[in-house]
């Protein structure tokens, strides 16, 4: 199917992309690297007046390092995300769940800011996001102000962003200590998006866990932080005090009900999937 | 607009609408025709094509996102002589339709760009945005692995089919493949 | 007259290329492995599909479709279209109400069968979520989408017509509200004892086993959406019509008699088409409309479908509820069967959609001897895409319900499935066999398949692992499904479709042109889409005449240049197509015979023929090859008196009996019970297609079946909301699995020769995805078997899994044996069928 008609700007500085995309208007629509949006107006579901495309926005793309924190320019590729260094060394569950989006020719085109700003609670990497504490960068006509990951996914498909700010950048704090990771998707194919995904990061002292961060894919309109199961899982020196601590995954959430799942049945999932990439990232194997 | 792309090594230089998917340039615009279109959604992956060198689906990309870039279609692969993947696609029956043909070599090319030596499974997984509704995908993935085998200078993988006419019995014939 | 001289015209050709004529044939054809001659424009992006073709002055035609699965329509308004810049033409259905005709249905199943017009566009009403209201013509592809949001429809909603079941109960709304019924057809079938007599006179001995089956609807997803593109001459009324179809043949007459332009006047021509699996088998409506504008308007028109038209606009697969009930006595002897099946139509009826139910018919009973046999089919309208033949056509839905119902029995028996299995199924020196529903299976050897399959899959092994698994109470589950089959294919004998009133014949055309530099060119009617028929008839002819494979060119899809044909389905290409090349060459040699025993004068009797030779018996100095002869027959200056100068031979076959491949297909399953998911651990197959043409392309054609049936049991299904919307509209929600989804497959063959058809040869296409479907759902079922569960529905989702898990009263030790066997009779059918094997 075929796009409707829409004007096109391709700014070359993020400070030209901000007047560009004032000037646009409301109906404007922010072109990452597309590989959402473009499905989106081609089976017109989307009708924008102007795409201001941020592909020629150099200084939005490549990763460095601020002090104990990475940051990742918001239109740096899945790709590019995957082979990082500095990523694959201090955000190394950002690169496992990566790993799974779509598959390799989308994620040559598909940016790290624009997956975050689509805001899709069946996306895996917001869910990562949150479960790292990243930081969002965005800058608009007012200048530039930075957004905390819980704060930053509003609803289904909606940020905190306003209509005139660009996602510029995101901050995700080194990982200090003994981390261990894992991104857990479950989908019936392997193309397809994740049922339900859990992202796991838990950092151990003496055997025990000591740390845990838990980011929940698909488990509501917003990625999830799974809290309870967070601290449930300090002190946790073995599988069946991990399991334990997975049952309250589901708690607080509220899955959708579609095609893919029931809402039970994703509950039970995260369940599962949490016990597993808990397991996994602690090293206990079953 | 104005877009200035090299495909397949000869430079163009058209006048787009700013909608025109990179597919349907190549396609109508160039008359590049060896890329065909097959989903709306970006999931079967028909019209994947190199850009820059990387597996793109060039339908999920706009004409004007490629401006400046080079493109390279299946028509553009063979330099002279076939390029490996394609002589083991013919070799290892990778295709019956041909539909999915270019986008899957397109894809194999840039697996194996990043992964010469590729496991059985990381082939598949490589290949994981290319359907195929004819093959159920082995010999697509024997052809990649015999072409990935062939690219490392280790020759490619024993073919499936017979030059001679008196093989003492067909491939596979009595035995499991 | 020397050789030299008789080459005349064609001397100096011959003087450039003096192989041309001396290229000795290495043999060795049938059964080799042949690289596929299809393959070099494929895999350089060189192919003709139907959207690569453009012409001067070509316009871009779009097709409005409904958004509603049932309703009137209002008004249709397309002025405001007409007034883009770049609109050519828009048209409703009332503009070419006049001129478009119904689609035709070719299968009147029975006489009095409800058969509803089915304009290309709806006048009055639209019946399913996709019906054409309107068609828009623009210079360009962009600009005709454009134009279909500028065109204004006004609807008034009727009832959506969804289930099956609630369309035949009493004062069910209607999907053809003049027809008073949504019933389309009843079809009843009893052959054999009477089964009611047979299950009553067998006692307290008989065991009954009743299941209901769902197959569920699925989309054929060939990987090439549809398309056309008409070229018209207007001053002379001719139409040279492109379709992505699988059968450009069918296609012209009935282009002819649903547009009334005559058939003469009306070329089709199918250039490369990327997969059908039965969804080209069709008339459709874009084909029609495509060539009644572009009379109108004088100019080339071209269509082409998007994946999202074509999950609306082509036809489904599948779709039945099969109500089944299977009878033995206690020693596992089988009785009779018993079904009753629901065939959803979907709103209208295509080229042969009644006919798939009746196609499944005779394939119940399967491999298997029994006395009695009752078939009833009702076949129902709905407001959904309507639905036709899909890769199998009416014998996957069979064999998947015996085979599965067949372990049902087994597990109610007590019996161990591939036993039952072996006890009941006909031996191999019983063939030829009558079988209940009339058939008879011509050859045959379920033993030697069987046997092999077993060797190759380790099924004790496995069997160990699955006790292990099942004692210790691994969240792994381990299952083993087998299918056994057959099918009918070859399709068909021509009487034999008119006995179940197909409306045309199943005979297909073949002609073989000898060139005068010995080159051979062959046409067919069969039309290929994918499988390598060039190569295999190339290797068929090659054999015959004794000329070198590369000689030999193969023409098809043009009703010009391959003007007769029955065209591709039903796995027929090899088994009627390549019979008819094959006898065709029988002709061309008996006039080479009679022209090389003129040349070497000697009796025609004392002409030997071998490897593309003529020798004289006892003189094998004299002789000529069959290159010289076409030359001399060319020339045409030293012929026998009378004789026509041409080697050129048609031959047009109609085969005396279906062919019956079989096969024996065998897959273990690892059931991760806390997901639900299923992963296919081991897939063996063993499948008996008589004769082997090329291994290499029979291997492929195994592969691609079985993952298609993989795809059925596990991940595909078209989705229907209550108000008759498609939900899996796209890729995104209708899974056709991909490479990391599907396992390795370990295919073996056996060899038991067809002896209806000269070559042995029995086809392939459709053997796959008979089998495994049925292969994978006992597997998951005998997985899942000690929990209690006894029917999961298609797809076996990981979500549908664990529902059955957790639902399970049986609870959820695997080690248990709750609900194991007991009681059997003929009314423990309803009984919780489980037992730890």
């Amino acid at each position: 199917m075929i796009p409707p008609a829409f004007d096109y700007v391709a700014p070359t500085t993020l400070a030209e992309a901000v007047a560009a995309l004032r000037e646009a208007g409301e109906d404007a629509k922010i072109l990452a690297g597309g590989q959402s949006l473009i499905p989106v107006l081609r089976l017109r579901l989307a009708f924008p007046t102007v795409l201001v495309d941020l592909g020629r926005v150099d200084e939005l793309r490549g990763v460095s390092e601020d002090a104990g924190t990475i940051v990742i320019g918001a239109m740096t590729r899945h790709s590019e995300v995957l082979e990082d260094p500095l990523i694959q060394q201090h955000a190394g569950l950002l690169v496992e769940a990566t790993a799974t989006v779509a598959d390799p020719a989308v994620r040559h085109r598909g940016t790290f800011g624009g997956a975050l700003a689509h805001a899709d609670p069946a996306g895996d990497l917001a869910a990562v996001a949150l479960a790292l504490d990243a930081e969002l960068v965005a800058e608009g006509p007012g200048g530039r102000r930075t957004i905390r990951a819980s704060e930053f996914f509003v609803d289904y498909l909606e940020t905190a962003l306003s209509p005139d700010e660009i996602l510029a950048a995101v901050r995700i704090p080194k990982l200090e200590g003994s981390w261990g990771y894992r991104y857990e998707k479950f989908s019936r194919v392997a193309q397809a998006w994740a049922i339900v995904g859990v992202a796991a990061a838990v950092r151990k002292e003496g055997g025990a866990i000591a740390e845990a961060r838990i980011g929940l894919t698909n488990m509501g309109s917003t990625p999830v932080r799974a809290t309870p199961v967070e601290s449930a899982l300090v002190g946790a020196s073995d599988l069946a005090a991990v399991q334990a601590a997975a049952a309250s995954a589901a708690d607080g959430t509220s899955p959708p009900s579609d095609l893919s799942g029931q809402a039970d049945y994703r509950a039970h999932l995260a369940r599962v999937l949490t016990g597993r990439a808990v397991a996994a990232a602690a090293g206990m194997s079953s | 607009m104005r877009v200035r792309m090299k495909v397949d090594g000869v430079t163009y230089e058209d006048e787009v609408e700013p909608r025109t998917l990179l597919t349907h340039h190549l396609r109508d615009g160039l008359g590049r025709v060896g890329t065909p279109v097959g989903c709306d959604t970006s999931n079967c992956g028909s019209c994947t094509v190199l850009v820059d060198g990387d597996s793109v689906k060039s339908c999920s990309l706009l004409a004007v996102q490629a401006d400046g870039a080079e493109v390279t279609t299946i028509q553009g692969l063979a330099d002279g002589e076939w390029h490996p993947v394609q002589k083991a696609f013919q070799e290892h029956h990778g295709l019956q339709c041909g539909y999915c043909t270019p986008g899957m070599i397109l894809a194999a090319v840039d697996l194996l760009k990043r992964n010469p030596d590729p496991s059985e499974d990381e082939v598949r997984h490589g290949l994981e945005g290319n359907l195929c509704r004819c093959t159920g995908y082995q010999n697509i993935v024997k052809s990649v692995l015999s072409a990935a085998s062939e690219m490392r200078g280790q020759g490619p993988l024993p073919g499936s089919f017979q030059d001679a006419p008196d093989a003492a019995e067909p491939a596979i014939a009595g035995a499991s493949s | 007259m020397t050789d030299q001289m008789d080459a005349g015209l064609v001397a100096g050709e011959i003087a450039e290329h003096p192989d041309a004529l001396s290229k000795p044939y290495a043999g060795g054809e049938l059964g080799r492995g042949r690289r596929r001659k299809e393959d070099a424009k494929l895999v350089t992006g060189q192919t003709n599909w139907t959207d690569n073709i453009t012409l001067p002055g070509l316009l871009h035609m779009a097709v409005l479709r409904s958004p509603m699965a049932h309703a009137r329509i209002v008004s249709v308004d397309v002025s405001a279209a007409l007034e883009m810049p770049g609109v050519i033409a828009a048209y409703s259905g009332a503009d070419l109400a006049e001129e478009q005709g119904a689609l035709p249905c070719a299968w009147p199943v029975t006489a009095d069968m409800v058969h509803p017009d089915h304009p290309p566009l709806a006048v009055d009403e639209v019946r399913y979520v996709g019906d054409g209201v309107a068609v828009v013509v623009a210079r360009d592809r962009y600009t005709a989408a454009d134009a279909l949001e500028a065109v204004a429809v006004e609807y008034e909603q009727l009832p959506p017509v969804v289930d099956m079941e609630a369309a035949i109960a009493e004062g069910a709304s209607l999907v053809h509200g003049d027809k008073g019924t949504n019933v389309c057809f009843r079809w009843p079938f009893a052959s054999g004892d009477s089964y009611a007599d047979t299950v009553a006179a067998a006692g307290d001995d008989a065991v009954v086993v009743k299941r209901r089956f769902r197959q569920q609807r699925l989309l054929p997803t060939a990987m090439e959406p549809r398309g056309v593109v008409v070229a018209p001459i207007a001053a002379a009324d001719e139409y040279t019509v492109y379709s992505a179809t699988q059968i450009p043949h069918i296609l012209r007459v009935m282009l002819a008699l649903v547009t009334g332009i005559g058939e003469h006047k009306i070329r089709v021509i199918a250039p490369d088409v990327g997969g059908g699996f039965g969804s080209k088998l069709n008339v459709y409506a874009e084909e029609v409309l495509a060539l009644v504008v572009a009379k109108r308007l004088g100019r080339p028109i071209k269509w082409t479908e998007s994946r999202s038209e074509n999950y609306q606009a082509t036809i489904h697969g599948r779709d039945q509820i099969q109500d089944i009930e299977i009878a033995a006595t206690k020693d596992g002897t089988l009785l009779g069967l018993k079904v009753e099946l629901l065939a959803d139509m979907g709103a209208y009826l295509q080229l042969v959609t009644p006919g798939i139910p009746i196609l499944g018919a005779f394939m119940f009973p399967a491999i298997y001897k029994m006395k009695a046999y009752d078939f009833h089919c009702t076949g129902v309208f709905t407001t959904k895409t309507p639905t036709d033949a899909y890769r199998g056509a009416g014998r996957p839905e069979a064999t998947y319900a015996i085979e599965r119902i067949m372990d049902e029995l087994a597990v109610e028996l007590g019996r161990d499935p591939l036993d039952l299995r072996k006890q009941n199924w006909i031996a191999h020196e019983e063939f030829p066999y009558d079988m209940v529903a009339g058939l008879t299976y011509d050859s045959g050897n379920y033993e030697a398949a069987t046997e092999k399959a077993e060797q190759m899959f380790d099924l004790a092994g496995l069997r160990a692992e699955q006790k292990r698994r099942r004692d210790s109470k691994d969240p792994v589950q381990l299952g083993i499904g087998i299918s056994t089959f057959t099918e009918m294919c070859g399709l068909a004998p021509s009487r034999v479709l008119g006995s179940l009133s197909y409306g045309a014949g199943g005979w297909e055309a073949a002609q073989i042109r000898m060139l005068p530099t010995g080159k051979v060119e062959v046409t067919s009617g069969a039309t290929p889409h994918g499988q390598g028929h060039h190569t295999a008839w190339s290797q068929i002819v090659a054999d015959a005449l004794g000329v070198p494979f590369d000689d030999v060119e193969i023409i098809t899809g043009d009703t010009d240049s391959s003007p007769k044909g029955m065209d591709t389905y039903g796995s027929r290409s090899l088994v009627v197509g390549g019979v008819a090349i094959h006898k065709a060459t029988a002709k061309v040699l008996e006039k080479a015979k009679r022209i090389a025993a003129h040349l070497l004068e000697a009796a025609e009797d004392d002409i030997e023929f071998a490897r593309g030779t003529f020798s004289v018996k006892g003189s094998p100095e004299a002789k000529k090859t069959i290159q010289e002869v076409a030359l001399a027959t060319f020339a045409a200056h030293n012929l026998p008196d009378g004789m026509e100068p041409s080697l050129d031979s048609d031959y047009v076959y109609d085969p005396e009996n279906f062919s019956y491949p079989h096969g024996t297909h065998l897959c273990a399953v690892e059931i991760d019970t806390e997901t639900g998911f299923t992963k296919i651990r081991r897939y063996v197959s063993v499948d008996d297609v008589g004769k082997v043409v090329n291994p290499v392309i029979v291997q492929g054609q195994v592969h691609g079946g079985i993952a298609q049936g993989i795809g059925q049991a596990l991940y595909e299904d078209a989705v229907y909301d209550a108000e008759g919307n498609l939900t899996t509209g796209s890729l995104v929600d209708y899974l056709v699995p991909a490479a990391p989804d599907l396992p390795h497959f370990e295919t073996g063959r056996t060899e038991t020769p067809a002896t209806s058809n000269p070559l042995g040869v029995k086809g392939v296409g459709e053997a796959g995805t008979i089998a495994s479907t049925p292969a994978v759902m006992n597997a998951v079922h005998d997985a899942l078997r000690p929990y209690g569960i006894r029917d999961i529905e298609m797809p076996a989702t990981p979500e549908r899994v664990w529902r059955a898990l957790h639902g399970s009263s049986a609870g959820r030790d695997p080690s248990g044996t709750v609900g194991l066997l007991g009681a059997s009779g003929p009314d423990t059918a309803g009984n919780a069928a489980g037992g730890a094997a």
